[in-house]
């Protein structure tokens, strides 16, 4: 099976957020960038795992620049064969999809896993838009995922509950909590890392549909108002009448 | 100006489908919801109170398809010449949404929590640590708003329902099976959340939350790793990698208040934190603090709830 792992950063979960440029751009000033966790925990490792058991290969997939290849990096070391890197920024989901779904096409992929969403962004839209660019079913939401033969059986987020479903491969799959348990990269995965190839290509033509403008910070919280733990009732009561949430 | 809305009603109407009405009446303009499966046609209707002029259901489809429901939109905004297409950004828009986008080469604005203004529209981005404002280029536009960022306005008088068939063809997804909870409200849509972290020292007392939920109508919520230990079930879990709520009221006991977890919850309007350690990060966020302990602050305000109840 030709497993396709699409591969986004994102900064650290602890970074301070803040921009520049007049509130146009963020700001990385000592931001660290990670593999974005739904894709590293769930996406990468369940990708590994049914390679593990039914052979195949796993190829990172990132739309990206130069600057993202250490993040590539530290996925190649948790497994993956190779990666490619499409050398653009990805500023507009339909134009990252647009770019990934070409990719995907030329190469013929059995499964396409992404995350449930970027945790910067987090549109939750690239890979319903490239199972519909590549005209495939797409599982949104995945917790499970198991192949037999050319059928994928999985069970899937729903409001209010979960889903149990089959479909037929090739499919796009979006990896949510639940898929997989998260594997730390050993010191031999990452001296494999260095050499496995990471392969750069050119991005085809795309417009980009959508764009930010400008970015602003929630306004601080005014000071937190100290309730009495024996009187309860009193929060009740400002919950009612202060509040007015209940 | 026209707008297409597409809502969920197989269910019944959910709240989150009176506000993305509301909304589409606010960009200005004719309002067409697009539905499908059995919602009766008096309760359609009635989305003409809160801002439609008429809504097509597609009886054919009887499925959450995400490639059929696509279809299905995609004829609709032919038939209407619709400009905007409105969802509620639940788990089932966050599947046709894009599709839809690719579909029409429609830019899509996902999680919006305002109007367009000037033409950008609101959004939330790093899982709620700041606001984007986003602009779309494309002539046709998809907007999908947040649950429970906008208050339904009824007032209107009802509208027509027509009879729609927007050929969605057969899913390719094979539906094996369902499994909802009875009667637990869904986290994501709840306006009350009643939520707990390690500070409970074991899933054994978690009556305690169950009790404030039950008697306060709320969804019950959890922090990663109580969840992780598996003393909660992982849909419960709110922050930066779990669910993002934006609830009336969250009330959090025993969470310390890790930045991952409040990345989560910070769009509430209300937040109360009961905490031993009155240095604990999580009362920076907090609307009420109170030091104490849990296992004697959450059956207290169980009862001063009840109490309250009963003389309202
Ligand atoms: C990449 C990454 C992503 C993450 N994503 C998330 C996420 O999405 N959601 C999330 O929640 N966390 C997330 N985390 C974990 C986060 O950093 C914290 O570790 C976690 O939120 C702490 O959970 P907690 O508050 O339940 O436990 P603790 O931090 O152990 O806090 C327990 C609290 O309970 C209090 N307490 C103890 N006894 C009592 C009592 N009897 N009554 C009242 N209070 C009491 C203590 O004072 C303490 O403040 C993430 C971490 C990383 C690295
Ligand atoms: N630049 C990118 N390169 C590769 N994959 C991406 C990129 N951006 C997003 N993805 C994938 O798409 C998923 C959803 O992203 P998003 O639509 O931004 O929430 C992520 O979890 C990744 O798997």
């Amino acid at each position: 099976m030709k497993i396709l792992v699409c591969i986004s950063k994102s900064p650290d979960t602890t970074s301070k957020i803040a921009f520049t440029d007049g509130n146009s751009k963020f700001d990385e000033n000592g931001v660290q960038y990670i593999v974005n966790p739904y894709d590293e925990w769930y996406a990468l490792v369940r990708g590994l795992e049914l390679k593990e058991a039914g052979g195949g290969t796993v190829t990172i997939c990132t739309v990206g620049t130069a600057a993202d290849d250490a993040v590539i990096r530290k996925a190649l070391a948790i497994g993956a064969d190779d990666a490619v890197r499409i050398d653009a920024e990805p500023t507009d989901a339909y134009f990252t999809a647009m770019q990934i779904a070409e990719y995907a096409k030329s190469n013929g992929y059995d499964l396409v896993l992404t995350g449930k969403e970027t945790i910067n962004y987090n549109g939750s839209q690239v890979g319903g838009m490239i199972a519909e660019a590549m005209d495939l079913p797409f599982v949104s939401l995945a917790t499970k995922l198991d192949v037999e033969g050319t059928t994928a059986t999985l069970e899937a987020e729903i409001t209010g509950g979960v889903e149990v479903c089959q479909v037929e491969l090739p499919a796009v799959i979006s990896c949510a909590k639940g898929m997989a348990e998260q594997r730390i990269p050993n010191m031999r995965g990452i001296m494999a890392a260095r050499t496995k190839p990471l392969n750069v290509v050119a991005p085809a033509e795309v417009a980009k549909l959508t764009s930010f403008v400008s970015y602003d910070l929630p306004e601080a919280k005014s000071a937190c108002k100290m309730i009495d733990p024996e009187n309860m009732d009193e929060l009740v009561s400002l919950l009612h009448n202060e509040a007015k949430v209940i | 100006m026209s707008t297409l809305v597409y809502i969920n009603s197989n269910d019944g109407l959910a709240k989150s489908a009176l506000e993305v009405v509301t909304y589409a009446k606010k960009l200005g303009g004719d309002v067409t919801v697009i539905t499908t499966g059995g919602a009766d046609e008096s309760s359609l209707a009635s989305l003409g109170e809160y801002g439609a002029t008429k809504v097509l259901v597609d009886r054919s489809v009887n499925s959450d398809d995400a490639q059929v429901l696509t279809k299905v939109i995609a004829s609709a905004v032919e038939t209407t010449g619709a400009n905007t297409v409105v969802f509620s950004h639940d788990l089932s828009a966050k599947a046709v949404a894009p599709r839809l986008s690719v579909r029409l080469k429609a830019g899509l604005v996902a999680g919006a929590i305002d109007v367009p203004q000037d033409g950008k529209v609101k959004v939330n981005v790093f899982s709620g640590k700041a606001f984007g404002h986003v602009e779309v280029s494309s002539d046709k536009k998809i907007i999908s708003l947040l649950p429970n960022s906008f208050q339904p306005e009824g007032g209107g008088s009802a509208c027509s329902v027509e009879e729609f068939n927007g050929n969605g063809g057969d899913p390719k997804v094979k539906v094996m099976d369902v499994k909802k909870p009875e009667g637990e409200i869904p986290l994501p849509e709840a306006e009350l959340v009643v939520s707990a972290g390690r500070g409970l020292k074991g899933p054994e007392n978690w009556g305690m939350v169950e009790d404030l939920a039950k008697e306060l109508g709320a969804a019950t919520a959890c922090s990663r790793p109580v969840a992780d230990i598996g003393w909660r079930p992982h849909h419960e879990h709110v922050g930066q990698t779990g669910v993002a709520i934006r609830p009336n009221l969250y009330i959090a006991a025993g969470i310390s208040g890790a930045i991952q977890h409040l990345a989560g919850v910070n769009g509430s309007k209300v937040i109360v934190v009961i905490n031993t350690d009155p240095e604990a990060p999580f009362f920076k966020a907090a609307d009420y603090g109170i030091v104490g302990d849990a296992f004697e602050v959450l059956p207290r305000l169980t009862e001063a709830v009840k109490k309250f109840k009963a003389s309202n």
